[in-house]
């Protein structure tokens, strides 16, 4: 790989991504909240999707969390309070293999339904195709390098991670990135490629996971005199009584 | 006392001729859209039936609404935030879309473009969701005029615990129309079951809706709701519902269904209502005595105090005095001839119903009975069990009582008149024995026959004066001279341009100091004729 196509796989393509990201979503939200949807085929199909959404979206919880754990934290940080790198990638083998098993057998049953039930298919768009085909890249790839490295013992806290960090701060090291084995390297990139992406799918849905539900009174009101509604979560008491009026 | 204003609907069942123009006007106004094919803001259905979508009433089985744990307390039905939270990636109580049936269209292609030949072409339905050929088995009017009931209607939830009694047999069957819109409860379990707050009830007037935007598609609200009148846009993966025509109603209209309905059957107004009773009146322990919990949630318009404590919480003066005319009051609280639909979810519904006495009626007839005699009426009334006990199902969570006080005001009603009217005599205690007075009555009969429109609808118009400053105040996104008519798209605004500079009449002279300190002529209140004085700088001045 040229320096110049590895500068622009490590650093361009990542600050490319990030910034389309970030700008992408406030483009969205601003003008798209119509658009911002889970898109649900439950209506249409519901058997296989019994199984094979909540497969898929806690899998890809666990996923998420180890790749939080294995990536954002740094490795002195876990090995501060005692955890070793023997341990920590036991840790991450036994906990990740679980997490792929769940993702893959989720995005299985999706996937078939999608492809095979007619009502289904005829719902997703081509932007949904995208979206779909990307996101199966990358989890295949992403079960494939946990696999692959669960024997291998390749300490990505040492490279990866660092670079990722380094991102962050304006100094990416390339050469660590390009230290590590092709398989997390193709990852990478589809990760990244998703990104780009992701403001422009129904991936958004994502961003509205509702948790403030625990905390909202039940029947909300609104009035066209009283101004904006207050944005949820934010301010104001925090829980009441079923149906208390607020 | 904390009143607040509901529009109501009441529906007149016995005037229900199922001719389903209220359905066809609603969906051709609203849900005339690919994503809405199956979506049915107005339906009527055939009871007995099974109702749509299917078994739709049987909270067993769907757990809508509300209803009170161990102590009481009211809880959705289909459990806590927190259940539906891990639930969200599966709902497990939504309907599919086969329980409302696979919405169908037709390839008229097919037919259109047919060459010559000497068989008539025809279309083969196809599916709306997949464009695929298809065989319908199910929709929103499957069963009308009981249409397959002798397979089917005895799984009406509504005959749990009477199939022994129920003939669907030509001769002894019974059947009566049911048009359903959202039900604008008091104390509503979509809104309660919608996670991401896109629900509302409006503070105004009660009607409660979707915000296109804030909804994320987590379909809870549908399964939510008892009545099943929230539905999922498998297009636009949104939630949608009824809106009571909210925007005809701001202008003072009936809704589209009302508005079309043939026999007239349907009244609107305000009902007001204190809303600290809201709850209290929901978690009552027997479900049998929630219509008459609901019941004490109303408030009397004509009551000094509540006008007062009213106007106090900021409803218009103008709305007090529709309230104080609305037919809903009437039938629901001054005549209790209206009653709820399956007050047994707790929601506190507000279109009420009043039960048809025809189907009792015809096999009182059919018994050797007439009119005339009132007490023999009520004696069959009385002896029928069916379908007396399905109507309570239906209306008071079974409690028959209420149903046959209502029923035998009703067989009242047509007695006094048709002894007026045959210059027959009735019985002087007749009235007091449905309790209610002669005038009572006649003004009953009035209401119920002869209500002309401004009669059946009492809706006061919107008061959005304060609206478009909010709009201003929020929602700098856009010019704000860019409104609907505005003058930005080359209307004269909401505001005028004569009105523009206080007290300028147009055509109206008017001068002003501008800051040369020099006396000017106002152009913008001239309409051209007149004088203008000061328009122009007297000679020498400069």
């Amino acid at each position: 790989m040229s320096a110049t196509w590895a500068y622009f796989w490590w650093v361009i393509l990542p600050y490319i991504a990030m910034a389309v990201f970030i700008i992408g979503h406030i483009w969205r939200w601003r003008y798209d909240q119509y658009g911002w949807t889970s898109y649900s085929t439950e209506l249409q199909e519901h058997k296989r999707l019994k199984w094979g959404a909540p497969l898929f979206h806690y899998g890809t919880f666990a996923a998420i969390g180890g790749h939080v754990i294995g990536i954002l934290i740094p490795k002195q940080w876990v090995e501060a309070i005692g955890i070793n790198e023997h341990a920590y990638h036991l840790f991450s083998a036994v906990a990740g293999l679980i997490a792929a098993a769940l993702v893959i057998i989720g995005v299985t049953i999706l996937a078939a339904r999608r492809l095979f039930v007619p009502r289904v298919r005829a719902t997703t768009s081509p932007v949904d195709w995208v979206a779909l085909i990307l996101l199966g890249i990358m989890v295949g790839l992403g079960i494939a390098t946990t696999a692959i490295n669960a024997p291998l013992g390749f300490d990505y806290r040492e490279t990866i991670s660092v670079w990722f960090r380094g991102l962050f701060a304006g100094d990416a090291n390339i050469a660590l990135a390009q230290q590590s084995p092709v398989i997390f390297q193709v990852h990478a990139i589809a990760a990244w490629l998703l990104f780009l992406i992701w403001p422009f799918t129904r991936l958004v849905h994502a961003w509205s996971y509702p948790l403030w539900y625990l905390w909202r009174p039940y029947v909300v009101y609104r009035a066209k005199k009283a101004g904006p509604p207050a944005e949820s979560g934010t301010g104001g008491r925090k829980w009441r009584k079923i149906g208390v009026r607020y | 006392m904390r009143p607040m204003a509901q529009m109501a609907m009441v529906m007149n069942l016995d005037k229900c001729i199922g001719c389903h123009t209220c359905t066809v006007t609603c969906k051709q106004v609203w849900t005339n859209r690919p994503g809405t094919e199956y979506v049915y803001f107005n339906n009527v259905e055939t009871k007995p039936g099974l109702g749509y979508p299917k078994r739709y009433e049987d909270q067993e089985q769907w757990h809508g609404g509300w209803t009170l744990d161990a102590k009481g307390r009211l809880q959705l039905k289909a459990g806590g935030r927190l259940k539906k939270l891990l639930s969200i990636f599966y709902n497990p109580d939504l309907p599919s879309i086969d329980d409302y049936g696979d919405p169908w269209t037709y390839n008229y292609g097919d037919v259109l473009n047919a060459p010559l030949g000497t068989h008539n072409p025809s279309a083969h339905s196809i599916s709306a969701l997949t464009g695929l050929d298809m065989d319908m088995s199910w929709g929103a009017n499957w069963e009308d005029d009981l249409a397959g009931a002798p397979e089917r209607a005895h799984q009406d939830p509504n005959l749990a615990g009477l199939q022994e009694q129920v003939r669907m047999e030509f001769e002894q069957a019974f059947m009566f129309y049911l048009p359903r819109i959202c039900e604008h409860c008091l104390n509503p379990s979509c809104v309660a079951s919608c996670p991401s707050g896109a629900m509302y009830k409006r503070e105004e007037d009660g009607i409660v809706l979707v915000d296109q935007d804030r909804c994320r598609g987590w379909r809870f609200c549908v399964s939510g709701c008892p009545y099943k009148k929230v539905y999922f846009n498998h297009r636009t993966g949104k939630a949608e519902k009824c809106t009571m025509c909210y925007p005809r109603i701001e202008a003072g209209q009936p809704t589209i269904c009302s508005e079309t309905c043939v026999g007239r059957l349907r009244y609107l107004g305000l009902m007001l209502y204190d809303a600290d009773k809201v709850l209290e009146a929901a978690a009552t322990p027997d479900e049998q005595d929630l219509y008459e919990a609901q019941m004490s949630v109303f408030l009397d318009p004509d009551d000094p105090e509540v006008a007062r404590e009213a106007e106090r919480s900021g409803i218009p003066h103008d709305w007090i005095s529709a309230a104080r005319r609305s037919p809903v009051y009437q039938l629901v609280a001054r005549h209790r001839v209206a009653l709820p639909l399956h007050p047994e979810y707790r929601t506190l519904p507000m279109v009420w119903y009043i039960p048809p006495l025809s189907p009792v009626s015809d096999i009182v007839h059919a018994e050797g009975y007439d009119d005339a005699h009132p007490e023999q009426v009520f004696a069959t009334i009385d002896s029928l069990r069916i379908p007396l006990e399905y109507l309570a199902n239906l209306f008071t969570a079974g409690r028959v009582d209420t149903v046959r006080d209502v029923l035998r005001k009703l067989a009242a009603v047509r007695a006094v008149q048709r002894a007026g009217q045959l210059g027959l005599t009735t019985k002087d205690a007749l009235p007091a024995s449905v309790g209610a007075t002669t005038t009572e009555l006649d003004d009953l009969y009035r209401l119920l026959a002869i209500a002309k429109y401004d009669d059946r609808y009492v809706i006061p118009k919107a008061h959005a004066e304060d609206a478009g400053r909010l709009m201003a105040q929020h929602e700098q996104l856009f010019c704000s001279l860019d409104t609907e008519g505005g003058p930005g798209m080359g209307g004269g605004g909401p505001v005028g341009v004569e009105q523009f500079h206080a007290g300028v009449r147009p055509g109206g002279s008017h001068t002003f100091h501008d800051s040369d300190g020099r006396e000017h002529f106002n152009l913008l209140g001239w309409d051209g004729s007149g004088s203008a004085p000061k328009l122009f700088p007297e000679a020498g001045t400069s």
